[in-house]
C-alpha cells in the first residue's frame, strides 16, 4: 500500500488515486506523418523500468488533479512528486533537461496550464532538494 | 482431496550440471513455460543439446505464485484455440510425463452478477461451443447444486444471476507440474542450470550468438525468452522493446479445511476466484495492483477487496484464517493476450505477456514456442500472438473473458 503525497491535498492512501502509467509520453506532433510502427510505439509501447520510473497519478477522490511521480518499481519508494509538464527530476532530485521529440508540449492529460501548488508537500521537488540522498541510481 | 493422494518426493528429479560453453538453444527462465518449452524442443524436435537458465531456483518465480486454475473458456477464436490445445495437453500429460501432478477436472464456474454479465456470459458459452470448448450456462439453482456453499440469495449487493460452467476445467498442483517437466527434460539430456542469471547477450550484427550470465558466457544458436515479469528487462538487454507492463499480482491461502468447495468459482464482477487445494487450503486471487512493480508484493487493499467479495459469496469462509499471501510479477499487454513468436533480433524468440493467465497455458505455450524456436516460424496456434499485431492493429482483446483484471 502506497502513501502518496498529493501536491494539493497532502499524504493520502493509495486507494484515493488512479494510476496513469508512464509520464512524459507526448502526443505526436504530426500524427498523420507517423508510420504504423511509430503509431504502435506511441499507443502500445511504454517503458517497463526496473528501478526509478516516472509515472502519472490522478488524485481521483481528492483534488482530481494529475501529477507526476518518480517511484522505484522494486522498493516502491516514492522519490519525487512534481507537476505535469515539468521535466523529470534526476535521482538526486535535480530537474534535468527534457528529452524526447516534443519537449515543449504539455503531457496529454495535463489539466491546465497552472502547475499545482508546491507548498503542501515536502516531497515536492524545489530548486535543489527532493528525493533522499542515494535514493536510486 | 486428502494428503494420501500426494505422490512421494523422489530424492532427485534432475541433475544440477555446470553450464557447457555452447548449446543449440538456450531457454531463459526455468519456470513452467521455460521447462515446457525445453520438454517439447526435446520431444517434438529432437533438440537435446539445450539449456534452461534460471536466475533463482527451478520454478520459484510465478510458477510458485499462481492459483493453479486451468480452463479454456476464452472468447476469441485465437485464444480458445491455444488454451483449448493446452487443456487437451493437460489431459494427457500426467501419463506422458509419468508423474501425477494431480490434475483435477472439477470444473470452473464464472459467475454473472448483472444483466450485462449474463449477456456476456451467454455469448461466451455460445462462442466456446462453436470452438469445441465445453461450456454450459447454469441458473442460480444449478450453481447452488454444484457448489452448495455459495450464497445465491438475492439480498446481497451483487446476487448470483447464473454462471458459465466448463466441466473439463480444474486445477493441478503447480509444483508437481514443474517437477514433472524438469524430470523428463533432464532424462532427455536437457541441462537445467539454476542460480544462473542472464546479464546480457552476445550479438553478431543483429543475430544473437550467445548469452552472458553470472556463470560465464554461453554460446548458442538460438535463444528463447520465457521470463514472464522480467521479459522487458531481458529485451532491453537484447536491444528491443516489448509492449508489456509488469504488475504485482497477489494470491493467498487459508489454513487447511475439510473438503467444502468441490469446484472452482470465479467472479469477474465482484472479483475473486476461489478453489480448494488438494490438501485443503482455500486458494484465492483477484486483480493486479494498478501500478508497475517488480517487488513481488502487492497492496493490502487488493486483499481486503477480494476477501470482502469471498465472504459475501461464501459466508462459510467468514471465520477462515489467512495462512499466507504472496505476490508474483505478471507481464501484461494492452489486449490481455500473450506474445509468442519472433523478435526484432534474429534467432531470439519471446514468450511473454501471459499476464495473469500463464499457468493454464503452460503446455501449449511450451509446445508452440518450441516449434517456433526449432523451425524459426510460428506454429499455427501462436501465429496470431506475434509481436506484429500491435503494429497491424489485429489485437486479440481478451479483457472480457480473461476473468481477472489485467
Amino acid at each position: 500500500m502506497l502513501l502518496i503525497s498529493c501536491p494539493n491535498c497532502g499524504s493520502r492512501d493509495e486507494t484515493e488515486f488512479h494510476y496513469g502509467g508512464q509520464a512524459h509520453v507526448a502526443y505526436p506532433e504530426n500524427p498523420n506523418e507517423l508510420t504504423d510502427r511509430e503509431w504502435a510505439e506511441y499507443l502500445f509501447y511504454r517503458d517497463n523500468t526496473k528501478g526509478a520510473f516516472a509515472e502519472r497519478w490522478l488524485h481521483s477522490t481528492g483534488c482530481r488533479q494529475w501529477f507526476n511521480m518518480l517511484r522505484d518499481t522494486v522498493t516502491y519508494e516514492i522519490q519525487a512528486i512534481y507537476p505535469m509538464g515539468s521535466p523529470r527530476p534526476d535521482a538526486a532530485g535535480k530537474v534535468t533537461a527534457e528529452t524526447g521529440t516534443a519537449s515543449t508540449a504539455a503531457d496529454s492529460t495535463t489539466t491546465g496550464s497552472a502547475a499545482p501548488s508546491i507548498a503542501a508537500t515536502s516531497t515536492f521537488p524545489t530548486s535543489s532538494t527532493t528525493a533522499p540522498e542515494g535514493a536510486t541510481k | 482431496m486428502s494428503t494420501h493422494q500426494l505422490p512421494e518426493h523422489p530424492d532427485f528429479l534432475w541433475r544440477n550440471p555446470e553450464p557447457k560453453s555452447s548449446y543449440d538453444a538456450v531457454i531463459v527462465g526455468g519456470g513452467g513455460h521455460g521447462l515446457a518449452t525445453a520438454y517439447f524442443l526435446a520431444k517434438n524436435h529432437g533438440m537435446t543439446n539445450i539449456a534452461v537458465l534460471e536466475k533463482g531456483w527451478l520454478a520459484g518465480g510465478n510458477m510458485a505464485r499462481n492459483t493453479t486454475i486451468i480452463r479454456s473458456n476464452y472468447l476469441w477464436d485465437e485464444s480458445a484455440a491455444i488454451y483449448e490445445h493446452a487443456l487437451k495437453l493437460w489431459e494427457i500429460l500426467p501419463e506422458e510425463l509419468e508423474y501425477d501432478f494431480l490434475f483435477s477436472q472439477r470444473g470452473v464456474m464464472n459467475l454473472a452478477h448483472t444483466l450485462g454479465d449474463v449477456r456476456e456470459s451467454m455469448r461466451r458459452v455460445g462462442a466456446n461451443k462453436l470452438n469445441g470448448v465445453d461450456a454450459e450456462w447454469l441458473d442460480p439453482q444449478q450453481v447452488k447444486e454444484l457448489c452448495p456453499i455459495l450464497n445465491i440469495s438475492d439480498n446481497i449487493r451483487y446476487p448470483v444471476m447464473g454462471a458459465t460452467y466448463q466441466p473439463r476445467a480444474g486445477i493441478a498442483k503447480h509444483d508437481h507440474v514443474a517437477w514433472a517437466f524438469a524430470r523428463k527434460c533432464d532424462e532427455m539430456g536437457v541441462d537445467i542450470i539454476q542460480n544462473c542469471e542472464v546479464t546480457g547477450f552476445v550479438k553478431d550484427g543483429n543475430r544473437v550468438v550467445g548469452v552472458k550470465t553470472n556463470q560465464g558466457t554461453i554460446n548458442t544458436e538460438k535463444v528463447g525468452l520465457c521470463a514472464a515479469g522480467h521479459s522487458s528487462v531481458l529485451a532491453e538487454m537484447a536491444g528491443f522493446r516489448l509492449p508489456i507492463q509488469s504488475h504485482p499480482l497477489q494470491a493467498l491461502v487459508s489454513e487447511l479445511h475439510e473438503p467444502v468447495h468441490p469446484t472452482v468459482v470465479m467472479s469477474n464482477h465482484v472479483h475473486v476466484y476461489v478453489s480448494q487445494a488438494h490438501k485443503g487450503e482455500l486458494v484465492m486471487g483477484a486483480g493486479v495492483d494498478s501500478y508497475n512493480g517488480y517487488g513481488q508484493r502487492g497492496s493490502f487493499h487488493v486483499i481486503e477487496h477480494q476477501m470482502a467479495a469471498a465472504v459475501e459469496l461464501f459466508p462459510i469462509f467468514a471465520r477462515a484464517h489467512v495462512l499466507r499471501t504472496w505476490g508474483g510479477i505478471v507481464d501484461t499487454t494492452l489486449d490481455a493476450s500473450p506474445i509468442v513468436g519472433n523478435t526484432p533480433v534474429e534467432n531470439m524468440f519471446v514468450n511473454c505477456g501471459w499476464g495473469t493467465g500463464g499457468f493454464k497455458g503452460t503446455p501449449a505455450a511450451g509446445m508452440t514456442f518450441a516449434h517456433n524456436i526449432a523451425t524459426g516460424e510460428p506454429h499455427r496456434l501462436n501465429k496470431p500472438f506475434a509481436l506484429e499485431r500491435f503494429e497491424t492493429g489485429a489485437l486479440i482483446d481478451e479483457h472480457g473473458a480473461a476473468a481477472v483484471a489485467h
